[in-house]
């Protein structure tokens, strides 16, 4: 049974052209044949009429020349791409990266790496560490969750932008 | 006169040192302009000064406009920004529909019309003072929709919201409308009928 919600919702689809073929068909047949249909159809075609024949409401008369005198004394600001130079945000991701690159390298190098087939002494070192204390701390754990929370958002935010660009597509 | 040109046109004479030119672009859409401020903000001379900011902030900007959309579409959504800073500014309230004020206007309206002015009221007054009487979310969108021109996807645009939102909105404040019509208006719209 479809509710009177429901009908006007798809009526509303129909008047303003965004209802897909197939659904326009099937209202344009029920329009023919159900009288309830065709009543609330005219009720809402009245108030589409209605509101495409209403007035634009008029400034006052001096409008134009208020703006005019307003920006007589301005000057088009250049266009936001031609001011953002480029070459200073490439410029600051490449000092970045290099900063990450150099910390990596100098981590690497203060390693002291052991003969292949021998355990070297960082893993004897790592195979020592008792993690789960570090997990018995309420703090680190409450900052875990927000970690969560946020890779969650970001992965709604991706995947909302792939439906849009899938929509856009389509 | 440069009022022969479109918006584009218009738009490379100004961008290319022909202020003039700018009037024509003023004169083309202050109505519009006007009115989807109006909608919002619902006072005459606020309007007026959020419609005269826009077109301002406009020429400032207009470097900046690409041609990816109409200048329509770009112009209201500066209109749409411009409005909403300013009742943010000003800390209009912004009234509901079950508002109290609502009806205290609607009532005032009527009382001080007269049964024979009403009676002679055209249908287009009578649908912009039942739109007046809606919350400005409600008659923002039925002016861009109805009036200003804008497709529902250019509409979702203006607001930054999705077409989905904008066509539940919109579906929403026309129910509103309707609902206002026949409570304020019911004789004039049984008349219509």
């Amino acid at each position: 049974m479809q509710t009177q919600q429901n009908i006007e919702d798809r009526l509303w689809s129909f008047i303003d052209g965004t209802a897909e073929a197939s659904e326009k068909s099937v209202i344009e047949k029920l329009l023919e044949t159900d009288a309830a249909w065709k009543t609330k159809y005219r009720e809402l075609l009245e108030v589409n009429e209605m509101l495409r024949s209403s007035e634009l409401e008029e400034p006052s008369l001096r409008f134009t020349k208020n703006v005019m005198e307003e920006i007589a004394r301005l000057h088009i600001a250049p266009a936001t791409k031609t001011y953002i130079n480029k070459k200073i945000i490439w410029g600051i991701g490449f000092f970045f990266i290099a900063m990450l690159v150099g910390f990596l390298i100098y981590g690497f190098g203060q390693m002291a790496f052991a003969p292949t087939g021998e355990e070297s002494e960082i893993s004897k070192t790592v195979s020592k560490v008792d993690f789960s204390k570090f997990f018995n701390n309420s703090w680190v754990n409450g900052l875990m969750l927000v970690n969560v929370i946020l890779g969650l958002f970001l992965l709604d935010n991706y995947l909302g932008n792939k439906r849009k660009q899938y929509r856009k597509e389509a | 006169m440069s009022t022969g040109l479109n918006d584009n046109e218009l738009i490379s004479r100004v961008l290319s040192g022909d202020q003039q030119a700018y009037a024509g672009l003023v004169s083309r859409y202050q109505s519009y302009v006007f009115t989807l401020a109006l909608r919002m903000v619902k006072s005459r001379e606020d309007a007026e000064e959020v419609a005269q900011d826009s077109f301002i902030k406009a020429y400032k900007y207009l470097g900046d406009f690409k041609g990816a959309s109409k200048f329509s579409t770009w112009l209201y959504t500066i209109v749409n920004n411009t409005a909403i800073s300013f009742l943010r500014k000003k800390k209009v309230e912004i009234h509901s529909l079950d508002n109290e004020k609502v009806f205290e206007v609607a009532d005032s309206k009527e009382s001080g019309m007269g049964a024979n002015m009403i009676e002679q009221k055209s249908k287009m007054l009578m649908v912009n003072e039942a739109i007046a009487m809606l919350n400005p979310d409600d008659a923002q969108i039925i002016t861009l929709f109805y009036k200003a021109e804008q497709s529902l996807e250019e509409t979702a645009q203006i607001l930054g919201i999705e077409i989905n939102a904008a066509k539940v909105r919109l579906y929403r404040a026309r129910t509103r409308l309707k609902e206002k019509m026949e409570t304020y208006f019911a004789e004039e719209v049984k008349d219509l009928n």
